[in-house]
């Protein structure tokens, strides 16, 4: 019997490393040390009801279980073998206890390729990894098939790469594999910064093996002996678990100099970012791993050119090298069979924002936005009502009610407006505003742009200066066609990725959403009720009852009127904080 | 940018040589020597990155376009208690904007600054991946998870 406990951030974050000690601790007084395994893994990717311990081989799923349940669990489940029904997952619909994780809604439509291992090894033991087939691939490679053997695979499976544009993966390999020249690089992408998506990093801290071998493999197909891993500074545990898996390859000699003892020698080293979102993009990302600004440059020359010092490089990113692996041991036939016609495979997607279960999943290309939002994401949260989805981070777009049953992959959600991106999924509901949500990713890339070329750097400027306006109420008709102008301009000459898609989101809603900014434009009114600027707050005259909670709260005076008699805000002084609304107990301020 | 002036005694400056010393005074290192380098002072100040360039024999502007093109590099010394808000697409559709502005009011600091006693500073950060537990506030390495603005005044008196 093993237990798991989830060591993936979210867990980690609510403290999922006391159950582990709790657990140990219990099963050591219990005289079962020896007996029973207990693992800290990679994230099974259920963080909404974090921080969960899974129990093996029975696949019991515990959820939100605390330190203090430990006793429970050893006394009950290990001893007795009963299940401790309390700490189950509960369906929301059924409202009856789920057994086991094959029987979850949330499970039931995934199908793990990327994330086969999360959840399921302890990443810091190479030895869980090999158990599962680990290191095979890379051993068929060397040992039967000659570098062409394995770029034709790639490309027959179809494989694109995951970072966001879907470029097919075996054409990248191909064309630096053609490339002569004395030192060639395999570069691993694994400078996540979309906010929102965590699918590199749960690969990373869940499964770091996987990504060593897929990029030894990309070095045999290439002709490279050097691989590099651009990781962010700010994921510390994906780094430790990176430098452990490292060192334990190197002394089985799955890297080094002549692996499986042929004349195939390959090395990977750490290299760190420090925090700058365009270093995802590919040559920033080089410029960076050379000691300077993340500035990116025109292609061609592409990095399969001329690359890291100069040398042909191949980029990919985390998730692309995470599929590597199976596809070669299951053969390209296995993989180009799940998908659809121009987008093979699956994809991981961090679903967050207002659904009910947040977390990690990972379906087949193909499957619908409706199927991933109500049935693997539960629905919305608090029984509110579903307004659009962001897709793509804020390179993408808004998509709406109308595009719930689009099968998913590449191209249909490129022609949706929006994008694959890395896979961030934020769900909105009712409350969200539309320009206040586009006017955020604006501001987030106004932040991130590197300054280079001016339309990026000076045109999203005055895109969120206009936003901004619009939410505030002072924005006209005209504005709005100046934001439609102005976002085709920085699309079309932005010198890189960043700003060639940085107006997606303004776009999108615009597109999606005309009629909301037309009210904030026209009636000076927000329709979610979220800016702040545009809210009126006014008393019911007959539901108040003068008992002055209000107007002591309010910071500025604004309320007057008699003890026992109704009260009035005067708007001149208002200014929108909501202290009045928060206070009055018998709701009678009234937001408009 | 930073008015800070500080004085580098022998000491740091045989530690700033140490540091660019193990990755062999290679231009190419800079970002690391940075990482190194902040992790020992908790910050770049302008006369650390001059102490660099020179050992590097690089110019200062370079080193000073690097620092400050990145996030994580900083050139004002953080607080003792240093609270990061995370400011993902994921917190910030549940609400993370208005639990910084308390932070904001409650500490009468900006984002990016320290308070006069140098115990908290306040920074907004990008997605830590925690976006269950949204909105996510880090003090130091301890993160609260799904915080609401009422909660900000209990949080900041675990650390009086």
């Amino acid at each position: 019997m093993h237990l798991l406990v989830c060591g993936g951030t979210g867990c980690r974050a609510a403290e999922s490393s006391l159950i582990l000690e709790s657990l140990k601790r219990e099963l050591e007084e219990k005289g079962l040390g020896n007996e029973v395994q207990v693992i800290m893994t990679g994230c099974f990717g259920f963080c909404e009801k974090g921080p969960v311990v899974k129990v093996m081989p029975d696949n019991t799923f515990y959820v939100q279980v605390k330190p203090e349940d430990a006793a429970v669990i050893v006394a009950e489940h290990v001893i007795k073998g009963r299940p401790v029904q309390r700490l189950l997952y509960v369906d929301p619909k059924s409202k009856e206890h789920v057994p086991d994780s094959k029987h979850m809604g949330f499970y039931r439509k995934q199908i793990r390729i990327a994330l086969r291992n999360c959840g399921f090894i302890n990443p810091e033991n190479i030895d869980e990894y090999i158990a599962r087939e680990g290191y095979a691939a890379l051993g068929k490679c060397i040992s039967e098939l000659t570098p062409a053997d394995v770029i034709d695979s790639i490309k027959k499976s179809g494989l694109r790469g995951r970072g966001g544009a879907g470029f097919p993966t075996g054409l990248k390999w191909e064309i630096a594999s053609k490339n002569k020249a004395d030192q060639k690089y395999v570069v691993c992408n694994a400078d996540e910064g979309d906010p929102g998506a965590f699918m590199d990093r749960s690969v990373l801290e869940g499964d770091p093996h996987s990504i060593l071998e897929a990029m030894a493999i990309c070095g045999y197909a290439i002709g490279a002996s050097k691989g590099l891993i651009y990781i962010r500074a700010e994921y510390p545990l994906a780094i430790q678990r990176l430098k452990i898996a490292l060192g334990q390859a190197r002394e089985y000699g799955l890297l080094g100099k002549n692996i499986f003892g042929s004349d195939f020698s390959f090395d990977i080293e750490l290299r760190y970012g420090a925090g700058a979102f365009v270093c995802g993009e590919e040559t920033a990302l080089i410029h960076s791993m050379e000691g300077m600004r993340g500035e990116p440059t025109n292609k061609p020359p592409f990095p399969a050119e001329s690359g890291f010092l100069g040398k042909p490089s191949n980029v990919n990113n985390v998730e692309t090298f995470a599929s590597v692996p199976v596809i070669i041991s299951k053969g390209w036939e296995w993989f180009s069979s799940i998908g659809t016609e121009k987008s093979k495979g699956t994809k991981v997607f961090a679903l967050a924002g207002k659904i009910n279960n947040v977390g990690l999943i990972e379906v087949p290309m193909g499957t619908t936005l409706r199927e991933i939002i109500f049935e693997i994401g539960g629905g919305i949260k608090n029984g509110k009502k579903f307004k659009a989805v962001q897709t793509g981070g804020p390179s993408g777009g808004c998509l709406t009610e109308k595009h719930l049953d689009t099968p998913i992959d590449f191209d249909n959600l490129v022609a949706a407006g929006s994008m694959m991106g890395s896979g961030g999924m934020i769900v909105m509901d009712e409350d969200d505003c539309m320009v206040s949500i586009a006017k955020f990713f604006l501001e987030f890339t106004v932040e991130e742009s590197c300054g280079k070329c001016a339309p990026c750097r000076i045109g999203n400027k005055r895109l969120h200066e206009l936003l901004t306006h619009i939410t505030k109420g002072n924005g006209t008709m005209a504005d709005l066609d100046r934001l439609k102008n102005m976002c085709n301009v920085i699309k079309d000459t932005s010198l890189c990725g960043l700003g060639q898609t940085s107006p997606n989101p303004v776009l999108s809603t615009l597109n999606n959403f005309m009629d909301e900014y037309v009210a904030h434009v026209t009636e000076k009114r927000c329709p979610a009720g979220s800016c702040r600027e545009l809210m009126k707050y006014s008393i019911i005259v007959d539901k108040c009852v003068g008992c002055t909670a209000c107007a002591r709260g309010c910071p500025v005076n604004a309320i007057s009127g008699e003890r026992k008699g109704p009260h009035f805000i005067d708007q001149e002084k208002c200014i929108k904080c909501g202290a009045c609304f928060e206070k009055c107990k018998f709701g009678a301020v009234l937001i408009n | 940018m930073s008015s800070i002036k500080i004085e580098l005694r022998q000491e740091d400056l045989n530690k700033i040589h140490e540091i660019c010393d193990s990755f062999n005074n290679e231009p190419l290192e800079l970002i690391n020597v940075l990482h190194r380098t902040q992790e020992h002072f908790g910050y770049l100040p302008a006369e650390v990155q001059e102490a660099i360039a020179d050992k590097l024999n690089i110019s200062t502007a370079q080193v000073y376009g690097v620092v400050t093109f990145y996030s994580f590099f900083t050139m004002t010394p953080k607080g003792k208690h240093p609270i990061s808000i995370c400011m993902g697409t994921a917190c910030y559709v549940r609400g993370a904007e208005k639990v910084l502005d308390e932070f904001k009011k409650e500490l009468a600091l900006q984002v990016g600054q320290t308070t006069p006693d140098g115990k908290f500073s306040l920074s907004s950060l990008r997605c830590v991946g925690a976006c269950g537990l949204a909105p996510v506030v880090l003090v130091g390495d301890k993160t609260y998870g799904r915080v609401a603005p009422d909660d900000v005044k209990a949080i900041l008196k675990e650390y009086e």
